[in-house]
């Protein structure tokens, strides 16, 4: 009889096959602190992107995502200590929405063979995939972003600012001074006169910057915020009388948070991003049904269609592409962090997947491969509507420049090699 | 007068009027730590627990909303009220007195006849407490203030000054908001001394300030005036929260402001209010001239630490502030 039980229970679990455990997406996040306001709608669109994934798709390749939360308050130091505590639990991928916590990270995973993926931040010449191995920031990096403002400044003067004056206001942090040296080039390049004004953290007390610009006249100013900084700028350009039409933000400064306390006198300001605004896409009837409506939103469920939640939203649907393209390629849905790589560096993004997916030119079509981490430098100008209250896209997508881009990838990533002594791969 | 001059002439003015904003935030902490030899490390927090309160209740938002649909199911989120500034503006003092007796019966009391040092290790753990409880309460959002305040530079004083130089002189761009906050500084420091000066309760306050035990042996309250004080130092932070918030929305970073004081406090003593203006003004007319001086030769970005480096030369020649006490202990 015990041996009958025995052979039973046997057939049973042969033939209920091997469980799958989830997959797990970690999500280091902030929704306590100084930039909570902006770390709330991200980690929201993150997590309910994988809510839709499970509801209605039951997973990826049959198995459940598994999004862990753990909470950074934008602290270096606390994201490191996220990172250890979540690594273990089987994490595939790590965004932790701040460079400071990225570039901490970076050889940490290396070291562990986790992939991290930092979406138009974290260390830009990480879009060379022959020395970071394990970093990826597709599909626009920093200095993409300082290109395609001058490209759009280009087109708005018939392709010529030689002689233009374009201010940079950037927070004073290893962040805030990413474009510099791209805009140097840039400025020697086209010819235009480029000034530096450093704003200190937090950047509540702004008054001696826009005094300056205020005296100096730039014909545009360039901005590089983040959190109180991006509102009280764009409260002491509309105080000076700036045209806000030549105003420009990076995409950390252009959120519906930044433009909102400052009312109407916000009205025109742009900036830059690297997916459409707005909650005017297929998916969001699927979000509807699937997530807000079973009550399962993250959070107040009170983000949706926001500018940083799309931004949270991206960035899961990018990890779960590729984690199917890692499935497909390796021919098992129970994936490794090397296997997830292997997806990332195999992802293409064409206009057909992302209508397929809900989102048509939603984002921007491109492609990674072991060279390029990095995707191609695509990003749109959106424009502030204050009588509205929404962002418009002003632009299709505008291309960076690579013949100045990538130099100074070359060159910087050159450099992290020869001091970390890493060889070069892809060969 | 050539332009350049002109244009010192304007961040000297721009730099008072930062200066008063600073003093708003410092006169809190003196006010505290005059009465009770307490460093309030939660004063900043305090600035923005009023402001997120004031805007919250303006715009009838349900306090705890987020906790209570959470556990119970529920969706709502507000009254359905806008009241007016003022209205809120009232609501608001009530409760930051309220929130000073709270803190008075579950900390301070608890406290008496501690060093320093446990008094002010109270206050961060009250300041932590306040940021997470107002975070819960009214939500991690930026909140727009508006309380009727006007912004944006004063075009009367642009006009009439710009003919004061040549054509690349624009006039002086003086904020509105700037110009508000200094009237209301003034008139809060006149109050304060006044109510100081005259009144039996600020008559008490004095005395406990002077001296706990005589105070006591007289039979002043502690209690009452200790919630006293740290009333009105709600009340002064409710103040700075409205000003500061006014310019970048009432959002958790507005707490940082606090470390705008420090170096006020150090230059203008920690026990007088004149310090705290004083003190203000040399700090925001300083750090706004060595930037627009010296700031482009070495990069910029130079106002946060200038501010240090001036208290600190201001220290040397007088180690207890421009107008604090001077304590002599012999042994």
């Amino acid at each position: 009889m015990k041996s009958k039980l025995t052979m039973l229970t046997a057939a049973a679990v042969m033939a209920a096959g091997p469980a799958l455990a989830d997959l797990v997406f970690p999500s280091l996040s902030y929704r306590t602190g100084p930039y909570a306001a902006n770390g709330i709608p991200f980690a929201d669109g993150y997590e309910d992107y994988f809510t839709l994934v499970n509801q209605r798709d039951g997973g990826i390749g049959g198995v459940m995502a598994k999004v862990i939360e753990c909470e950074t308050g934008y602290n270096t130091e606390k994201g490191v200590e996220c990172y250890e505590s979540t690594k273990g639990e089987g994490a595939l991928i790590y965004q932790p929405l701040s460079t400071g916590i990225t570039y901490q990270l970076i050889p940490k995973v290396t070291a562990d063979g986790i992939p991290l993926h930092t979406m138009g931040y974290g260390r830009t010449s990480a879009k060379n995939g022959k020395t970071f191995e394990w970093v990826f920031n597709y599909p626009a990096n920093y200095w993409d972003g300082a290109s395609i403002a001058v490209n759009h400044i280009l087109d708005e003067n018939g392709g010529d600012i030689s002689g233009k004056k374009i201010a940079l206001v950037y927070h004073n942090s290893a962040y805030g001074k990413e474009p510099i040296r791209t805009l140097e080039e840039l400025s020697a390049k086209h010819g235009f006169d480029l000034t530096l004004l450093p704003v200190d953290h937090p950047g509540q007390e702004q008054k001696s910057q826009w005094l300056q610009i205020r005296r100096e006249r730039p014909d545009y100013v360039v901005m590089w915020g983040w959190g109180v900084m991006n509102q009280v700028a764009i409260q002491e350009a509309a105080n000076i009388r700036f045209p806000m039409e030549n105003f420009i933000g990076v995409w950390w400064s252009g959120s519906e948070n930044d433009v909102k306390p400052v009312g109407a006198a916000a009205n025109g300001y742009k900036a830059l991003n690297m997916h459409m605004p707005g909650a005017d896409f297929p998916i969001y009837d699927d979000l509807k049904t699937y997530v807000y409506d079973a009550g399962l939103s993250s959070g107040a469920g009170d983000q949706a269609g926001t500018v940083l939640y799309n931004r949270g939203m991206y960035a899961a649907m990018l990890a779960v592409e590729a984690a199917k393209a890692a499935q497909e390629i390796h021919g098992t849905a129970d994936i490794t962090p090397a296997m997830m790589r292997d997806g990332m560096e195999a992802l293409n993004i064409t206009e057909e997947k992302m209508a397929e997916l809900g989102l048509p030119n939603f984002g921007p079509t491109f492609s990674v491969s072991c060279e390029n981490h990095g995707g191609d430098g695509l990003g749109i100008v959106q424009q502030w509507d204050a009588a509205a209250g929404k962002w418009n896209a002003i632009t299709d997508y505008i291309q960076s420049d690579a013949s100045v881009l990538d130099a100074l990838i070359a060159e910087d990533s050159g450099a992290y090699a020869a001091e970390n002594n890493i060889a070069e791969r892809c060969n | 007068m050539t332009d350049q001059f002109l244009y010192a002439v304007e961040v000297m003015i721009n730099g008072l009027m930062a200066g008063v904003l600073y003093a708003l935030v410092a006169l809190g902490f003196v006010l505290i730590f005059k009465a009770s030899g307490i460093f309030n490390y939660a004063q900043g927090v305090m600035a923005l627990f009023a402001a997120l309160t004031l805007v919250g209740l303006q715009q009838g938002q349900v306090p705890f909303a987020h906790l209570i649909n959470a556990i119970f199911g529920t969706e709502v989120h507000h009254f359905g009220w806008h009241l007016p500034g003022l209205v809120a503006i009232i609501l608001t003092i009530g409760v930051m007195v309220l929130l000073a007796i709270i803190i008075e019966k579950v900390i301070l009391k608890h406290l008496v006849n501690q060093e320093p040092i446990i008094l002010f290790m109270a206050t961060i753990g009250l300041a932590y407490f306040l940021e997470g409880f107002g975070d819960v309460m009214w939500g991690s959002d930026i909140k727009t203030l508006d309380v009727g305040l006007p912004q944006g530079a004063s075009f009367w004083v642009e006009e009439k000054t710009a003919i004061l130089g040549t054509d690349n002189f624009y006039g002086f761009f003086i904020d509105k908001l700037d110009m508000v906050a200094a009237l209301v500084a003034a008139i809060l420091v006149i109050s304060l001394t006044i109510f100081s000066q005259y009144s039996k309760q600020g008559r008490a306050l004095r005395a406990v300030a002077d001296d706990h035990q005589a105070a006591l042996s007289v039979g002043i309250s502690l209690r009452f005036i200790w919630v006293l004080v740290w009333s009105i130092a709600g009340f002064v932070a409710l103040v700075a929260g409205i000003m500061w918030g006014a310019k970048s929305g009432v959002q958790f970073s507005l707490s940082l402001i606090a470390l705008k004081a420090l170096p006020v406090l150090m230059l203008g003593g920690f026990t007088s209010i004149p310090g705290a203006i004083v003190g203000g003004l040399i700090i925001g007319v300083g750090e706004k001239l060595f930037e627009f001086t010296i700031g482009p030769m070495i990069g910029g970005a130079t106002e946060n630490w200038f501010a240090y480096v001036l208290a600190l030369l201001f220290l040397v020649f007088r180690p207890q502030g421009l107008f604090g006490e001077k304590i002599i202990e012999r042994v």
